[in-house]
């Protein structure tokens, strides 16, 4: 007999072997060389831990007690893969598109990213997956036993601690070498490609040992198996369907199936080979099963377990070598399993529940400093050895007995409850939040209630008063006969309730339920995937910091990366430097990056902690929405370009306008000044040349005419002085001359020059004394200018018997008005828009001046910061001045 | 929004070969349907007395449906290889 140290040595060089493999294919796959870790047959064999330790060795057990029942756990996955094209496929499409990490990411990615379910989903995953780790430690362990009891040594057992100790290093160093779950692991993609390809060797070949080498062959076989006590077809029908149900639900939702069969997908074209493959794969698997429990249960002696028929048989017949081969295919089902749950659970954990919580305690969340990486490194290891270790102490505190034989169908139960939320989120754009969490809460505590907590043994965590009369001693109420219907399979009562209410209640709290605009734009991507591969943008990236999204990139994808993905980034933007633009489809891409790393929801946490808000647009949703939809985004986008176009053709228009406007200006500015520069000039040329062909002219006339000359030529200076200033305050060239003074000085000052000459004695003023004692800061030269001008005004155009003007001297805060207000007749309405345009003259019979007067009051008022309006609705013609006390210097 | 989906989407008549495409892709459909109805076929047979069902004749039915079924997936799933790469990959 083979002694236990050789056993556990061969176990060693295995395990050695499998490090080895694993090793060489990460080293391979960093070198570049992928071609042969990428091939769909890679693929297929992966996904072959569906079979673990408890089919290995438990298909045989459960064919020896119920007959061709345990292949309706075969039967399912085949259905599922046999029809990729329904729901693999677009799962498949979704988990590469996302960049999703695991099935809670994928629920709550489709929900709006919404992170309590993403942690109800992995607390149900987690408590699915516990009992059956500790499964798998028990299997080995048996098998252990096995070979202990037949050479004896049975004090000698290898503790399950030591498995569990060997898997957890294994996964930390071969499942956490990058953070990026979709670089995937390759060294771990190829261990269990090995060790599936060992568990089947090993399975058909004890069955072929068995069928020829025991049996006496095909057909002797098939005759001994009929006249077994399994002998005949003696399925139940609930049973059968609904296993075949379960299975396949457990298929798609178990964490270890998503993560080789989404997450760890290189290409989508690998489905179509897995398509047949894997079924063939687990025809082999199962081929054999009734064969050996046929003959195990003929040679073997009554009462051993017939779980173990795989190694004991051959054991029996001496074959020890057969028996190892056994062992070691048994092992690397436990193994496999353990491990790639491990890696799934753990990035569900380190993703959904300790990242979370890990940005909410540190303070400022995404900007902290130092490496993330570190932190969903050890949080993810941490994870991975927390996982092994539950699996573990449940094996401890179970006892390791009978009990655990069951629980895989009820850990697939529990784990099956997440298939109605994901089959709605896929192929139904109504379901939402609300209805998914409705409904995995219902599915759950159906299931822990009547299937979990009774599954750990009577009286242990429900007590048998519950068990028999049921929760608070409603009898409706009994953990195995709900709603008073007894008699059903307790699994399929299970099965049936949980499922059903679970859907209703999905459904329904989906109907009533309104989801979020975010939810609904994921629930389109998802539902549409095969239309809408692309992304959509979602962020608005108005506040966001690129040197913050830099920092943060920098610390979860690493510097070197995160560089790289930016300096892309914006070179593709044509920015200069390594900074792109936040716009949103560049916040879409890097969320998309990080959530490789972290998950969906967190990543979006974080690109929120930094971008402050997101916003989905119109546009996004029509991006996301039918062909019709799509239509309407491209005419929207043809009417904004149109409308574009029509602006600007305004735009030019009223420039164009203008233009026009000032060129007749101008003309008509030309044509004045030709006309008051040709009257003046006019009169002096005809009496300059009276005066030179007249010899006749007595001295008086001479007197006459040459003095008309000299005022003439003075009215031509005069006129050319004021367009001079005009001009020079126009252009703003004019220098102030800032001085503090009294506004009844100026007045005092302007009144007496404007009414020095003998015209002046016929306009009485009338001052309010009271209120001028206002001192100001301001140019008192140009002011007392205006002044002048408009007393001057008063006088000449004033029509009243006795005419008067009277000064009014008002303030308001800083302000200073000064009204000049006359007893005349008053400006015409039409006139008054244009009294303050050059040449503008309200009547020609009094023509003194050449109509500049107002307006250069009101370009110097500009210029001192105030202004000169005509005031309306007095008696006469009215003008008020506004101007600041102290004018600033800003003003100038 | 091209226009090359758009005038494909208004075509009524496809290329010989699209077309085998899209019946290939309906068979694959098909595939899973027909093996659960066939699984379920024994539900039917007699559980009880003389006239049951023996174990070698039920392994032999299942198996044999089961190796039909995947030999059936295999040659629908070699012509979709070749034209895998195809853009219209997921349009029905």
């Amino acid at each position: 007999m083979i002694a236990l140290n050789a056993l556990v040595a061969i176990c060693l060089c295995y395990v050695t072997f499998l490090f080895a493999v694993a090793f060489v294919a990460e080293r391979a796959a960093r070198r570049g060389q992928v071609g042969w870790l990428r091939s769909p047959l890679v693929y297929t064999l992966s996904l072959s831990i569906y079979c673990t330790g408890w089919t290995f060795y438990g298909a045989v057990g459960y064919a020896a007690r119920s007959g061709l029942e345990y292949i309706t756990i075969y039967l399912g996955p085949s259905l599922v893969m046999l029809g990729w094209w329904w729901v693999v496929r677009k799962m498949v499409r979704i988990g590469r598109t996302q960049r999703l990490t695991s099935i809670a990411d994928l629920i709550s990615s489709r929900f709006g990213k919404s992170n309590l379910l993403a942690i109800g989903v992995t607390i149900l995953a987690v408590i699915g997956t516990t009992p059956y780790i500790a499964l798998q430690l028990q299997s080995v362990t048996l098998s252990f036993d096995v070979f202990a009891r037949a050479s004896g040594e049975a004090e000698q057992l290898p503790s399950a601690i030591w498995v569990a100790i060997g898997l957890a290093l294994f996964t930390v160093i071969f499942g956490t070498r990058n953070l990026d779950v979709n670089e995937r692991h390759h060294g771990v993609v190829m261990a269990i490609a090995v060790e599936a390809v060992v568990k089947l060797f090993a399975l058909v070949a004890v069955g072929l040992f068995v069928v020829w080498g025991i049996g006496g062959g095909l057909g002797a076989t098939l005759d001994k198996i009929d006249q077994s006590e399994i002998g005949a077809w003696q399925v139940e029908g609930g049973r059968w369907a609904g296993l075949m149900l379960l299975s396949a639900a457990a298929f798609l939702c178990l964490p270890r199936m998503f993560q080789v069969m989404v997450v760890e997908n290189d290409d989508e074209s690998h489905l179509r080979t897995a398509s047949w493959a894997f079924p063939t794969y687990l025809i082999c698997m199962s081929l054999f099963v009734v064969p050996i429990a046929v003959v195990g249960l003929d040679l073997m002696p009554a009462g051993s377990n017939p779980d173990l028929f795989v190694l004991t048989v051959p054991l029996s017949q001496g074959r020890e070598g057969l028996a190892i081969l056994s062992f070691l295919g048994g092992f690397s089902s436990a193994t496999s399993m353990v491990i790639v749950a491990a890696i799934a659970l753990s990035t569900m954990v380190s993703n959904h529940i300790v990242m979370p919580i890990w940005l909410r305690f540190t303070n400022d969340g995404a900007t902290v400093s130092g490496d993330v990486r570190n932190v969903v490194l050890l949080a993810r290891r941490l994870s991975i050895v927390g996982v092994v270790m539950l699996g573990y102490l449940y094996y401890r505190l179970s006892g390791g007995g009978n009990a655990l034989a069951a629980i895989g169908l009820v850990s697939f139960t529990g784990v099956a409850q997440v298939l109605p939320v994901v089959l709605g989120g896929l192929f139904w754009r109504g379901a939402t939040r609300v209805g998914a969490f409705a409904g995995l809460t219902i599915g759950f505590c159906i299931w822990l209630f009547t299937l979990f907590l009774p599954s750990v043994g009577p009286g242990v965590l429900i007590s048998t008063t519950v068990m028999d009369q049921g929760f608070f001693g409603l009898s409706w109420l009994r953990p195995q006969a709900l709603f008073g219907i007894e008699g059903l399979d307790p699994l399929m009562h299970t099965l049936l309730w949980s499922l059903s209410l679970n859907t209703v209640a999905f459904f329904a709290f989906s109907l009533i339920s309104f989801p979020t605009p975010l939810e609904r734009l994921q629930g389109a991507q998802f539902v549409n995937i095969f239309q809408h591969s692309s992304g959509v943008r979602s962020w608005s990236a108005g506040v966001a910091q690129s040197e913050d999204l830099m920092i943060m990139a920098q610390r979860i994808l690493g510097a070197r990366e995160a560089q790289a993905l930016f300096s892309r980034a914006a070179q593709k933007q044509g920015v200069s430097g390594n900074l792109p633009e936040p716009t949103p489809g560049f916040l879409e891409l890097l969320e998309r990056e990080l959530s490789g790393s972290v998950g969906a929801a967190t990543a979006h946490a974080m690109i929120g902690q930094i971008v402050g808000g997101m916003s989905v647009s119109v546009q996004d949703l029509m991006a996301v929405a039918d062909e019709s939809a799509q239509l309407m985004e491209y005419s929207a986008r043809l009417k904004e370009q149109s409308d574009e176009l029509s602006r600007a053709a305004r735009q030019l228009r009223e420039a164009n306008q203008k233009l026009t406007r000032i060129s007749v200006q101008k003309d008509a500015f030309l044509s004045q000044i030709s006309h008051e520069l040709r009257t003046p000039m006019t009169s002096i040329r005809a009496f300059s040349e009276i005066l030179r062909d007249g010899g006749q002219l007595t001295e008086a006339e001479q007197t006459k005419y040459a003095s008309i000359i000299h005022d003439e030529a003075i009215r031509l200076t005069r006129l050319l002085d004021d367009l001079l200033d005009l001009s020079v305050l126009e252009n703003g060239q004019v220098s102030l001359n800032l001085r503090h003074d009294s506004l009844r000085d100026l007045l005092d000052r302007a009144v007496s020059s404007a009414l020095a000459d003998e015209e002046g004695a016929g306009l009485r003023i009338r001052r309010d004394a009271g209120h001028e004692d206002v001192p100001i800061y301001t140019d008192p030269d140009r002011l007392t200018q205006v002044f002048i001008n408009l007393i001057a005004n008063a006088k000449k155009y004033c029509e009243a018997a006795h005419p008067e003007l009277e000064i009014r001297v008002g303030r308001r805060g800083d302000w200073v008005f000064v009204d000049f207000v006359d007893n005349g007749l008053g400006i015409s309405p039409e006139a008054q828009d244009v009294i303050f345009e050059k040449f503008a003259r309200v009547s020609d019979q009094k023509a003194g001046g050449a109509g500049l007067g107002l307006a250069i009051c009101r370009q110097i008022m500009t210029r001192l910061g105030g202004g000169i309006t005509y005031l309306k609705g007095e008696r006469g013609a009215a003008f008020r001045i506004e101007l600041p006390t102290h004018l600033s210097m800003a003003a100038q | 929004m091209t226009d090359t989906t758009e005038t494909a989407r208004a075509t009524v008549f496809l290329e010989r070969q699209t077309y085998r495409r899209r019946r290939l892709v309906d068979a694959a459909r098909l595939v899973p349907i027909l093996g659960l109805l066939l699984w379920l076929v024994p539900l039917l047979w007699p559980t009880e007395g003389d006239s049951r069902t023996s174990m070698s004749t039920a392994i032999i039915y299942l198996f044999g449906v089961w190796i039909a079924l995947v030999i059936l997936k295999f040659f629908i799933a070699l012509p979709l290889r070749n034209a895998s790469s195809e853009a219209r990959d997921g349009q029905e």
